[in-house]
């Protein structure tokens, strides 16, 4: 169906209150997740929003610190949107759409502090490197969501390696220290209509995006995509929708 | 430089400035001839340049949209611009704020007048003091008027953040400099088409309760209309005769 049909379908269902696969503007697809679903990770997470799938995964390695910060873990957070869970994904090098999506999951998890670096540092001056991917298994929207969900559940349930006399030993030890839950909501904006977990069509023809990464009621992330714009008063409805949403995702993350 | 006790005490921040109040701020106009458009933005000590090239040619050929224009900005820092060298090119830092710059200004300006073509917007960020994509995008801003592409309203923005006093209270403040950047406890970049009130971008990193939020929005909002009458009456020096 071409885009601009899809989008006059898509308007015309809104005007009257509706989504196009039948739910209201404020509500989330089904949302479940799964921890420990990769033996070799030190933590992993499989998570569902509606049709969208993603597998997030926690390796861990010992490496030096940044200079700036002596004795602070490294966090990284990746995200592929691989060719398979998506016909309009291509394969190659991560494009602009993945580093952003990637920086946003991470934006959450850092700045939220849910996972205390400075506790990661080792005796010998090395630190604990966190690498957390996501790769998508079935692209159907709001990947930032999903991906933050499964970040956050496969750090809660990661078990640290151990080290000893300078060597990673590969058996699982204690567990990754992880201090909060940190969650994002994204909403999308469609003809002046806010619509929060845009599900694929809906972010295809979407005018802006906004995504509010939330930890204990307080906003720690936004971020603003796609080429239109948000008025003062859709940015305000938006925060308290955010943070409404907010307990409710945390029920996922137990 | 160690995390310092305070950002704020007896009402000004470590330069010397008020809660709402801007650094100084330069804007020079046609500083790159062989650009259709070109602008220079002081905040301060951040000093970034914007070129534009375009409507042009689009490569490579299957990016060319058969009823409007496509336009991309490129983000950069030079390897000098800041402490630590940067590895020349663009990283994944500069690969996000590209896109949000782009998409900043694909609202505004009129680009369904250039159909099959390609307009390049140069942002490059000679010296870092903080908040280098914000006056990046309002170099750009200047650069694209300057360069005659018709645009719905000119693309202003600004940076807030929240910093602390040495008993531990916190206070949001509008163009945040390094050391707030990097010490404080929020950082917002927040830009509108002037025009129209729309907002075209924003990010943040840090926390912030929702008043906290609303609150430095006032204040940037205040702050983006002296921003506005500068690049205004930047462009205009340019075409003013003796």
């Amino acid at each position: 169906m071409s885009n601009n049909i899809l989008r006059k379908n898509i308007i015309d269902l809104l005007k009257g209150g509706q989504r196009i696969d039948g739910r209201g503007l404020d509500d989330f697809r089904k949302i479940s997740i799964q921890t420990g679903v990769v033996e070799k990770a030190e933590g992993s997470a499989l998570v569902n929003i509606g049709s969208t799938q993603v597998i997030v995964g926690v390796k861990m390695d010992v490496g030096e610190p940044f200079p700036d910060t002596p004795g602070e873990g490294v966090l990284m957070t990746g995200a592929e949107l691989t060719a398979m869970s998506n016909e309009e994904f291509e394969r190659g090098p991560p494009g602009e759409d993945a580093i952003e999506i990637a920086r946003v999951i991470d934006r959450t998890i850092r700045e939220s502090k849910v996972v205390p670096v400075e506790k990661l540092g080792l005796d010998d001056g090395k630190v604990w490197m966190v690498f957390v991917d996501m790769y998508t298994m079935n692209a159907d929207g709001n990947l930032i969501d999903a991906g933050t969900l499964g970040a956050m559940a496969a750090l809660m349930t990661a078990r640290m390696p151990k080290y000893e006399d300078g060597k990673v030993i590969r058996e699982p030890g204690k567990a990754l220290p992880v201090t909060g839950k940190a969650v994002a909501a994204t909403f999308a904006g469609i003809n002046g209509h806010i619509l929060v977990d845009p599900e694929e069509r809906e972010e295809s023809v979407m005018d802006a995006r906004l995504t509010i990464g939330m930890r204990d009621g307080k906003i720690v992330a936004l971020q603003k995509g796609g080429n239109g714009s948000f008025t003062d008063e859709q940015i305000e409805g938006m925060f308290d929708r955010a943070l409404a949403h907010e307990k409710k995702l945390l029920k996922h993350l137990k | 430089m160690e995390k310092p006790e305070y950002l704020f005490k007896n009402g000004k921040r470590l330069d010397g400035r008020k809660l709402d109040e801007f650094r100084k701020m330069k804007i020079k106009v046609d500083v790159i001839d062989n650009a259709e458009g070109s602008a220079e933005v002081e905040f301060g000590k951040t000093r970034v340049v914007a070129a534009v090239y375009g409507p042009r040619e689009l490569h490579p050929k299957h990016l060319v949209m058969s009823d409007r224009a496509l336009l991309r900005a490129h983000y950069d820092m030079l390897s000098f611009s800041v402490e630590d060298r940067k590895r020349p090119g663009p990283g994944r830092r500069e690969v996000e704020i590209s896109k949000v710059l782009s998409e900043a200004f694909r609202s505004v300006v009129a680009l369904d007048r250039f159909p099959r073509t390609g307009i390049d917007v140069f942002v490059k960020v000679v010296q870092a003091d903080a908040s280098t994509r914000i006056t990046g995008l309002n170099a750009a801003s200047v650069a694209l008027a300057h360069a005659g592409i018709p645009m719905r309203s000119m693309v202003t923005g600004v940076t807030f953040g929240k910093i602390y006093d040495d008993k531990g209270k916190t206070y949001m403040a509008v163009d945040v400099f390094k050391p707030e950047d990097q010490w404080g406890m929020a950082d917002v970049a927040y830009a509108k088409a002037w025009n129209t009130g729309e907002v075209v971008l924003l990010q943040m990193d840090g926390d912030v309760t929702k008043e906290e939020f609303m609150e430095g929005k006032k204040m940037a909002d205040k702050a983006m209309e002296y921003v506005y009458k500068e690049q205004v009456k930047a462009l205009k020096s340019v075409y003013e005769v003796e």
